[in-house]
């Protein structure tokens, strides 16, 4: 053993942390999440999850070793996390060359372009979830209803609209919310007329209702948030302001006018917010870096998310709204500074 | 209970030598003396190679306005003035005495009794601190005389007296706050007379209870000294941060403590100034931890000033074989020596012997933007952007950003889960933005 | 059908016509008169960029040259004296020749001549490591083997030796720009005249200490003995702080000190082998001193 001393500037200790240790505290923060999708969607839930994961793994691994021959970083979890995110980002009937697709668009394009963890402007996860949308509409808003392992199917129906784009296309019909509460939305597959129930407050929380893998279940969700906050792996700022911003602004246009916008509660619990805001908005890489301008962040998400479902051309905003964002990233770090201590008050 | 706002960070506190009383160290057998041992302009020697200097006597001579005189803290001949390895890492202009015995000046009190009476005048007690070479123990060892003198147009209204210790490991404040209690708090009245000031405060961080009490009941007899416990939280030992934690005032971005109406002084200092006031004893000898965990027996010692440190690893159990680095000072702020030759100065609080395995830094990664770095800073700045800008060499946005406002805590390389050489760059952009500023002063 | 035609034509073109009235005052309004030999000066520059004059990039030279209207003080050390005649041709000024130079590394602290004493874990900078330390050999004026010379060479023309730990300057790219000598902190670097056939001898070191704990650090230091100073015929060698220095002016390149330094600190380049003495054989230094030659 080297028997010099070693030299070098303070501090001499490091906190026991590690990029890999934050990384691994999502993936277990994620796994509630998981668990609730495997319980509705079954064996189709773990194929989705593990073909995006092992995908996004093989790709980052690939292009460290052939295209950028560099240090391999696979082993900081990091891979991981975006290919559990991405697999909670799609139906679970996708197929598997479609997830396939979207880890290369998410790894590839995303984050190892731009020179890997850390460099991306851009949450990797979401720019998948969008290139697969853009690219292949009809699979990627296909939902099936989900059917809980242990109980008995509530209708026939094998796939079914997500509750905000069902809502959408209706108003857009010119019903009223109450109307569509009251009597389902119909609609003919396989030559039957199904009819289709918005999902209660209590089934939502609980996801029991269409939607991508991970975004349904509010309650597993918000299990692995507070997990990440006790972890210290995300901080309040973006979740609260990017929630608050949503519920207030659809709570305003609801008092307004309660027979067109539907409830906040809804937007709350439907369209993936609550795994957007406290899963993906928070994405250490790629959201500002002080207090301000994580709210600052968070309030354009919001707002962006909110304009999109109500007037845009998609039922669920969540994922552009973060991108959006996410490219003004650079612009909110260089406005809104920390407060300096001793701040001298300019006198001119 | 009190704390200063904004960062900070609570790195384990591995106070290991707590409860070693204070240890008189022996004589060493050869002491060197480095003339720079203050902040400031080195002291001018004012003798010669082959006097005879006895304990206490005058060597080095303050030689500016920030400087501070130097005392043999041995009885012995000057064997020469050579330049010898110190914490800067570089060799240094200083005095080497052979030691023959340990025979004091005259007119220096060397018992252990305690003075209370206050017979000198504030002038004469800065005059005297000016002489006995006291500096600022907690480690920017800044001459006490020098800070004492309040500019015009500022008055001051606390004196801050700081036992909050907030480096891990270290514990010679701890240590001195039980057994020399009441002479720190004779110290802090003097300062306070000095300073013309009616209130002191001492702040204690509140994982030394014994120490809280102790002084909190010495305290009573005190006319205008208060105890305060604080919350743990570094670098609550900050200058800066203290006068937050205590008075709730900021010290305004490039300006000095006086702003805020209060003059800072660890409790060392106390200790010192109240030797030298009321013993006529110049500032030679000094209590230093040593610990860590390769320390073997982590002990305080009671050393004089030009004690080789091996001389201190020596009695703290020994050498040990797993020795990976050795550090002046704490964890947090100290810095690591080039060998155990150098000798213990004004300005050595502890050192900390780490071992091989925990003195290696953990490996570099890419910078996850995670924004820790900006939530720990205590001066609310951004490191992660600092060190940017100074590996690109971007000089005059670095001085924007606010660099010279760093106090090099550390707390943002600390928590860096990326392991990114933080501070070091950032001390780096200081030192190059502090030339710029030097040279724009001059033309 | 035709309708549309025209109400696409006649909006494009008044659109165009606007867009035409808009950016013909704003040029107005921004115009910049500028000496237009500035251009041409700047044409002539090889414009590397490099600051080797002493201005920020060829347009700053070429723009401060013009407004002065002499050369004095101006020199691209990139293209030399053919780039700086063309430009005096250009603007009808004297030209002062001025001979080319080449970055010499006085330092010749090698793993082998000054080993490690300590190890350094920290960024790779010698800007940085200097303000820590005094090195890991412990020689407080030697190389510190970070590179921050090569990182500011725009031209490739220098190279850390993995073997010695020291820069390495490539003389035929080397343009003498002098962002070396500005990068070191330590300022072991110089820029020397490359004399005839390329031909240089040169202290190979720049500690000021006296010659014991010099030699301590590293064998081939230069202890200050002043044998060299001695045995210089030309008056090209002084000594001061415990340091030869040759005046590249002065020296006539006899290599009588090459011969005479105990420590071997003197180097001499591009000179052809010396016949082999019999009474001297040792007199080459430890070290290939070929660490400057790369051809």
């Amino acid at each position: 053993m080297d028997k010099l001393l070693t030299i070098s500037g303070s501090p001499h200790i490091h906190a026991d942390e590690s990029v890999k240790k934050i990384m691994y505290s999502v993936i277990y923060a994620l796994i509630p999440a998981m668990l609730v999708s495997l319980y509705f969607f079954g064996l189709d839930a773990l194929r989705v999850i593990a073909v995006s994961v092992i995908a996004c793994v093989v790709v980052e691994y690939l292009i460290q070793k052939y295209l950028i021959k560099g240090d391999l970083t696979i082993n900081d979890g990091s891979a991981i996390v975006t290919g559990v995110l991405l697999a909670f980002n799609v139906p679970s009937n996708l197929p598997t060359w479609i997830i396939i697709v979207g880890a290369v668009v998410a790894i590839g394009i995303a984050k190892m372009a731009f020179g890997g963890l850390g460099k991306n402007p851009f949450n990797p996860a979401l720019v998948g979830r969008v290139f697969l949308l853009i690219s292949f509409p009809v699979q990627m808003t296909s939902w099936p209803v989900p059917k809980p392992l242990f109980a008995k199917a509530l209708t026939d129906a094998v796939t079914g609209p997500t509750p905000l784009g069902a809502l959408k296309d209706e108003l857009k019909k010119g019903d009223t919310v109450q109307q569509i509460m009251d009597h389902g939305i119909k609609f003919i597959e396989n030559g039957k007329e199904v009819v289709y129930h918005i999902p209660s407050y209590m089934d939502s929380f609980f996801g029991d209702m269409g939607g991508s893998l991970g975004e349904m279940s509010a309650i597993a969700l918000l299990i692995g948030a507070a997990y990440m906050l006790f972890k210290k792996v995300i901080t309040w700022e973006i979740p609260t302001a990017y929630i608050g911003s949503v519920v207030i602004f659809t709570g305003i246009l609801w008092l307004i006018d309660p027979s067109h916008y539907i409830n906040p509660v809804y937007h709350l619990l439907f369209g993936g917010l609550i795994l957007g805001a406290f899963f993906m908005a928070t994405d250490m890489v790629s959201s500002p870096m002080t207090r301000m301008g994580m709210i600052v962040f968070g309030l354009g998400c919001g707002i962006i998310t909110v304009v999109i479902r109500l007037w845009g051309g998609y039922p669920e905003g969540v994922s552009f709204a973060i991108l959006i964002m996410n490219a003004f990233v650079p612009l909110i770090n260089q406005s809104f500074k920390p407060v300096r201590f001793g701040k001298v008050e300019k006198k001119k | 209970m009190k704390t200063f706002k904004l960062g900070g960070v609570h790195p384990p506190e591995n106070k290991f030598s707590s409860g070693a009383a204070i240890e008189k160290l022996p004589l060493p057998k050869r002491a060197f003396i480095p003339v720079t041992q203050h902040l400031g302009a080195p002291a001018a020697l004012v003798v010669n190679r082959g006097d005879e200097v006895k304990t206490g006597q005058l060597i080095a001579k303050s030689s500016g306005f920030i400087s501070a005189n130097i005392h043999s803290p041995v009885t012995g001949k000057v064997f020469k003035v050579d330049n010898v390895m110190d914490v800067s890492g570089y060799k240094r202009k200083a005095l080497i005495i052979d030691v023959a015995e340990d025979d004091w000046e005259e007119g220096i009190d060397t018992s252990d009794d305690i003075v209370r009476e206050i017979t000198l005048t504030k002038e004469q007690i800065i005059e005297r601190m000016a002489e006995m070479g006291i500096v600022g123990l907690g480690g920017a060892t800044f001459p006490t005389h020098v800070k004492m003198m309040v500019p015009k147009g500022k008055t001051a209204e606390y004196l801050i007296i700081n036992g909050v210790e907030c480096e891990p490991y270290l514990t010679s404040d701890h240590r001195l706050m039980l057994e020399k209690g009441e002479e720190i708090l004779i110290g802090a009245t003097i300062l306070m007379k000095a300073l013309g000031v009616e209130k002191a405060m001492v702040g204690i961080e509140n994982n030394k209870p014994d120490a809280i009490e102790h002084l909190s009941k010495l305290a009573k007899e005190f006319k205008g000294i208060t105890v305060h416990a604080l919350k743990v939280k570094y670098p609550q030992g900050g200058e800066k941060q203290l006068i937050k934690a205590l008075t709730g005032r900021e010290v305004p971005s490039g300006k000095l403590p006086i702003e805020t109406g209060c003059v800072v002084d660890n409790v060392g200092t106390a200790y010192a100034v109240y030797e030298a006031v009321q013993k006529n004893k110049p500032l030679i000898e000094r209590v230093v931890t040593v610990t860590g965990h390769a320390a073997k027996q982590p002990s305080n010692f009671l050393a004089r000033v030009g004690t080789p440190i091996a001389q201190l690893i020596e009695h703290a159990g020994g050498m040990p074989e797993d020795l990976g680095k050795v550090i002046g000072g704490g964890p947090m702020m100290g810095k690591a020596l080039m060998n155990t030759e150098v000798p213990v100065v004004k300005g050595t609080s502890g050192i900390l012997l780490m071992q091989k395995e925990e003195s290696k830094r953990v490996a570099v990664k890419n910078c996850i933007r995670c924004s820790r770095c900006v939530g720990v800073c205590p001066m609310g700045l951004e490191p992660f952007l600092l060190a940017q800008l100074v590996e690109h060499q971007l000089w005059e946005r670095t001085e924007n950003e606010k660099v010279m406002d760093c106090i090099e805590c550390g707390s943002c390389q600390y928590t860096c889960p990326s392991g990114r050489p933080l501070l070091d760059y950032i001390r780096l952009g200081k030192f190059k933005v502090g030339q710029i500023i030097r040279s724009r002063g001059k033309k | 059908m035709n309708d549309v035609i025209i109400y696409a034509v006649v909006s494009l073109s008044a659109i165009g016509i606007a867009a035409a009235i808009i950016l013909y005052f704003v040029a107005q309004k921004f115009k910049v008169v500028e000496d237009p030999r500035i251009d041409e000066v700047e044409d002539i520059l090889p414009s590397a960029n490099c600051g080797g004059c002493g201005y920020a990039g060829c347009r700053a030279f070429a723009e401060n040259l013009v407004k002065q209207g002499t050369l004095e003080g101006f020199y691209c050390p990139v293209g030399g004296a053919e780039v700086m005649s063309e430009i005096a041709d250009l603007l009808g000024l004297e030209v002062e020749v001025k001979e080319p130079q080449v970055a010499v590394i006085r330092c010749n602290g090698s793993r082998t001549n000054a080993p490690k004493k300590i190890n350094y874990d920290g960024p790779a900078t010698c800007a940085f490591a200097h303000n820590l330390y005094s090195g890991e050999s412990g020689c407080p004026y030697g190389c510190l083997g970070l590179g921050d010379c090569v990182a500011a060479c725009e031209f490739g023309a220098m190279y850390m030796d993995e073997k010695t730990g020291l820069p390495v300057v490539i003389e035929e790219k080397c343009v003498a720009c002098g962002a070396c000598v500005r990068a070191c902190p330590r300022g072991i670097i110089e820029l020397r005249n490359k004399g005839k056939k390329s031909r240089r001898i040169f202290v190979s070191c720049i500690n000021e200490e006296k010659g014991g704990p010099a030699k301590k650090n590293c064998s081939v230091a230069c202890i200050g003995c002043g044998k060299c100073e001695k045995v210089c015929e030309f008056d090209a060698i002084t000594i001061k702080n415990n340091l030869a220095y040759i005046d590249y002016e002065k020296c006539k390149l006899c290599r009588k000190c090459v011969e005479v330094c105990p420590t071997n600190a003197i180097h001499e380049i591009n000179f052809p082998p010396r016949k082999p003495r019999p009474a001297k054989v040792a007199e080459k230094p430890k070290e290939p001193v070929s660490t400057e030659t790369k051809s």
